[in-house]
């Protein structure tokens, strides 16, 4: 090969590397989660509706459950809640929710306005549990099987599409989506 | 716009677009800690402001994620186990000097390489043109011009 | 009206372009003379189109027309009138629109200075800069029209990004491009030289100016970014490694080069291959950094709203403009060559370690910018990379090249002759080791060897440099622009590594919680806090810190850092209060309210740090002085420069 074409090909390879790019860039910036297909983490936290109670993940075990990762500051948490409605009451999976860095108060009055998807809310004042989850922005959502392995990580709020393209499937009997 | 590109637009935002920064007040006690907690805190990227370290970052995870290598320090871990708690829950990206493995090497081992390779074509093209110099009917020169 | 006015001028613009760029280019290759003299009309044409488009934009700025989506997602009423025009660059679409004036401004200035050149290399030129603008104009009309309608209009405007409210910044984009641009003209004389099949010592003296002129506007653009980042973003930072700073960097590495390897192919006719490919590099670097920005596929602090379709669409802009001059360059390249000759002592050798080194550096840059992309790309998992990476790598190829700078410059043409010089040398060599050791070990009490080696090769560079020049001016010689303008560039390079050196070898920083009355020593100043203060601005509001500096017993002032929150947008910015004293910035920064009247505060001493500025200006000003030597501005008529150019090409054979 002439060796003056050496530069060309070298373009012809990067141009590739960008065109990829290109295709892949509506999911910069979302990084992959170590904690697929690991344990999840253990945590127990105060209740946010039961002062009295803890929800810890202890109780869980044996079961499928997602993850909510929520605040009342967060603007796109308000966006998902409807969604979130829904899949709470469907009934197709519990909803279990982690309040991270949130005034008790806000978050009880915001469900109070907006309503309680949730079958139990965990209150993470110091970030300690959310750190534990890789957590780096809200609202993210973790899909959790009866081993208690993390089979799927959701950044960014719950859309109906991510329900049923990334979440249903990776149920054991997918329920109808219908609804 | 899809939901996570909304997302993504906002953590810039929020993150001032650079334009803000955090100061971390926080100081031990033991000098030899203090310039640990330092080093670490800007090897450390925050995962929401993703071009700061979380030594600069405004952001409340970045003073968490901070808060816990302070704790971690005064429990006596070491550097490495401090960021082998990072990496296993945020993954690689979480350092700013990436860690060498086999899948960095390029990375590491490029500019040495790339080094050497200049000194062979340097090498070569001397060798060339000094091979010249007695054929050359340009008389050498110099006024000090380049 | 107007912005329809607007855009219609930049249609016009693209087929005034189309004209340029095809009857330039085919008329030189089918020898029909005639068709050359539309080329010149058509990049008057354009200039005027394209000015006109700006004109209109800006007034639509500057009476706060909200009908207009650009205006309105970049101005707001309380916008004061010097930033409602800057806000024309302040985002995506006005910058193109920028980069294409910047552009038509270039080629106007050839087309004046074209007289001197052959009627046809110079219509190719004028063909290939017309292609690069129908380029730009086409993703502008097709992807990012800045006259684009809101209708109904909006009440107010979204406000210009805060952190670009600031003077510095305002007008580094327009000089960074200039820069960028100015590369282009390089790019179409190395593209004319390909097209007609020839390139000798003539081509290289015409391109030099051109290409020094564009290179110290680029210095100076960066060095500006560089400046603004230090003082406004209060981090006491001023290079991050950040994709878009790299973006600037690596046309800067490769055009050093290509300054340098033009002056070798001008005097000895050699490396001719060499000159054109950094002459292509240069300016695809250029287009490179623009699609890295703009096509959302690097997620940086700096970047535009991304967009994946203009993405493809700069793509195939880039594989048709860099791919095109690539494969030129692979079928003409083989045809140049040079039977000269130079030892290993000889100036030629310095320059291609020189070239070598500097592209080693681009490289490298590169690398680590697209490290992410690239592990994307082979499916590897995230890679990052950062400071920690660049900082040890990019000295690797640069440490050697500063070493070599001061024994180069004593390197005859051909034949070197160092040996005559090597005293003078070694003695500059001896000097500043002491003075190095003097400082380091005297003033700072530190032997860090870095710091040492730093302080080594900056003021052996300086020196070495100034040996001939002095020596000539003590024997009553002349000194040409090209020498003097050499000296000054060289003399800045020592002083920014001495700049360098000391900053990051010397600086001292605190970050502290303080109330008032309460005062932290750093690095010998004492600073006392007293406290804050509301305040307002025209379309902020914030906070003032006070704080006292003083040093042993000698107040030296008090300085005033503020935190700003913009009423539109939202955004919190930092405004750090800096102060130069004796040569040393002191830069303070405010935190956060940490309640109970507590601040964190940041302090930072920094010595020498305002020289890194000064010395790239310096570097700039050299640049601007050598490409305005006699040499370049000698009038020929073309009849003249034809036989005059064919008598080079025999000589470089």
């Amino acid at each position: 090969m002439n060796r003056f074409a050496l530069p060309l090909a070298l373009f012809a390879l990067l141009v590739v590397v960008l065109a990829i790019g290109i295709r892949h860039s509506p999911e910069k910036g979302i990084i992959v989660s170590p904690l697929v297909g690991r344990a999840a983490p253990g945590f127990a936290l105060p209740s946010l509706t039961d002062a009295h109670q803890r929800v810890s993940s202890q109780e869980l075990k044996g079961r499928w459950y997602l993850l909510n990762v929520w605040g009342t500051w967060c603007v796109e948490c308000r966006a998902e809640h409807s969604m979130l409605m829904q899949v709470g009451h469907a009934g197709v999976i519990p909803l279990i929710g982690l309040d991270w860095k949130d005034e008790d108060d806000h978050a009880l009055e915001w469900l109070a306005q907006l309503g309680n998807p949730y079958q139990a809310i965990g209150v993470d004042h110091d970030g300690r549990t959310a750190i534990d989850w890789g957590v780096y922005g809200a609202p993210e959502t973790f899909l959790v099987n009866t081993q208690g392995v993390v089979v799927y990580k959701l950044v960014g709020p719950l859309t109906r599409e991510s329900w049923t393209r990334e979440i249903l499937p990776r149920l054991p009997r997918p329920a109808s989506a219908g609804f | 716009m899809g939901a996570t590109r909304l997302g993504l637009v906002l953590a810039v935002v929020l993150c001032g677009t650079g334009a803000a920064y955090g100061i971390d007040a926080t100081s031990l006690a033991d000098p030899v800690l203090e310039a640990r907690y330092l080093q670490l805190t800007h090897e450390l990227r925050c995962m929401q402001c993703q071009n700061q370290s979380i030594a600069d970052s405004p952001v409340g995870l970045a003073s968490d994620l901070r808060r816990e290598v302070h704790d971690m320090l005064l429990a006596g871990k070491s550097d490495e186990d401090v960021r082998a708690y990072m990496v296993s829950r945020y993954g690689e990206f979480i350092l700013f000097r990436p860690r060498f493995s086999w899948r960095n090497a390029w990375l590491w081992f490029g500019p040495p390489l790339l080094l050497l390779m200049g000194l062979g074509v340097a090498v070569r093209i001397v060798r060339q043109r000094a091979a010249l110099v007695a054929t050359d009917p340009d008389a050498a020169d110099d006024d000090g011009r380049a | 009206m107007l912005p329809e006015l607007g855009h219609f001028a930049l249609i016009l613009a693209l087929l005034l372009a189309l004209v340029q760029a095809f009857f330039g280019i085919a008329g030189a290759h089918l020898r029909r003379d005639r068709w050359l003299a539309a080329v010149g009309p058509a990049v008057a044409g354009q200039f005027v189109m394209v000015a006109t488009a700006i004109g209109c934009l800006v007034t639509a700025f500057v009476s706060h027309d909200f009908s207009v989506r650009y205006v309105a997602e970049n101005s707001n009423s309380a916008l004061p009138l010097f930033y409602r025009v800057t806000a024309l660059w302040g985002a995506h679409e006005g910058s193109l629109l920028l980069w294409i004036f910047l552009l038509a401004c270039w080629t106007l200035a050839v087309a004046v200075g074209a007289a001197r050149l052959p009627p046809r290399f110079a219509a190719r030129v004028l063909g290939v800069l017309g292609v690069v603008s129908c380029g730009f104009l086409l993703f502008t009309l097709a992807t990012s029209n800045p006259f684009l309608r809101l209708i109904p209009a909006a009440p107010d405007g979204r406000d210009l990004n805060p952190i670009l409210q600031d003077p510095a910044l305002a007008i580094h984009p327009p000089i960074l491009y200039t820069g960028y641009v100015g590369f282009a003209v390089a790019f179409a004389f190395a593209c004319a030289a390909m097209l007609e099949g020839r390139l000798d010592q003539a081509w290289a003296r015409w391109t030099r100016p051109w290409t020094t002129s564009a290179w110290a506007f680029l210095t100076v653009g960066i060095a500006l970014g560089s400046w603004w980042a230090y003082y406004e973003l209060g981090w006491g930072g001023f290079w991050f490694w950040d994709p878009v700073e790299n973006a600037s960097f690596m046309p800067w590495l490769v055009g050093t080069a290509l300054v340098h390897s033009l002056a070798v192919t001008d005097k000895r006719g050699l490396f001719k291959s060499w000159t054109l490919l950094l002459a292509i590099l240069a300016f695809s670097l250029s287009l490179l950094g623009t699609f890295l920005v703009r096509s959302g596929v690097l997620v940086s602090v700096h970047s535009f709203a991304a967009d994946p379709t203009r993405g493809i669409f700069i793509l195939v802009f880039l594989v048709l403009m860099i791919g095109g001059s690539l494969a030129l360059y692979a079928w003409r390249a083989p045809l140049l060559r040079s039977a000269a000759g130079f030892e290993l002592g000889a100036r030629e050798s310095f320059l291609l370690f020189n070239n070598i080194l500097l592209v080693i550096a681009a490289a490298i840059v590169f690398g680590g910018t697209m490290a992410p992309l690239i592990a994307d790309a082979l499916g590897l998992p995230t890679l990052s990379v950062g400071t920690p990476y660049f900082n040890p790598t990019f000295l690797m190829p640069v440490l050697p090249l500063l070493a070599l700078l001061p024994v180069g410059l004593h390197a005859n043409w051909k034949k070197g002759r160092l040996r005559q010089k090597q005293r003078q040398i070694l003695t500059a060599l001896a000097a500043a080791l002491v003075l190095s050791l003097a400082v380091s070990l005297g003033v700072f009490a530190q032997a860090k060897i870095l710091t040492l080696v730093g302080l080594t090769l900056g003021p052996w560079i300086i020196l070495s440099s100034l040996l001939d020049p002095l020596d000539r001016w003590r024997r009553q010689l002349s000194l040409s622009r090209s020498v003097l303008g050499m000296t000054t560039a060289h003399v800045g390079v020592g002083l920014f590594v001495i700049a360098l050196t000391v900053v990051q070898s010397f600086t001292q920083e605190h970050d502290v919680a303080l109330a008032r009355g309460e005062k932290a020593s750093v690095g010998g100043y004492e600073f006392r806090f007293e406290g804050v203060r509301g305040l307002e601005g025209a379309n902020y509001e914030g906070v003032r810190g006070s704080v006292v500096v003083t040093r042993g017993t000698v107040p030296l002032g008090t300085l005033y850092p503020e935190k700003r929150r913009y009423f539109v947008q939202g955004t919190v910015t930092t405004e750090a209060a800096i102060q130069m004293t004796r040569g040393t910035n002191l830069l303070i920064a405010l935190g956060d309210d940490l309640g109970a009247g507590r601040w964190s505060v940041r302090l930072q001493v920094r010595p020498l740090v305002s020289l890194v500025w000064l010395a790239a200006l310096l570097m700039a000003i050299g640049g601007a002085v050598a490409g305005r030597d006699r040499r370049y501005r000698l009038a020929r008529s073309p009849a003249e420069a034809a036989p005059a150019a064919a008598g080079a090409k025999q000589a470089a054979g």
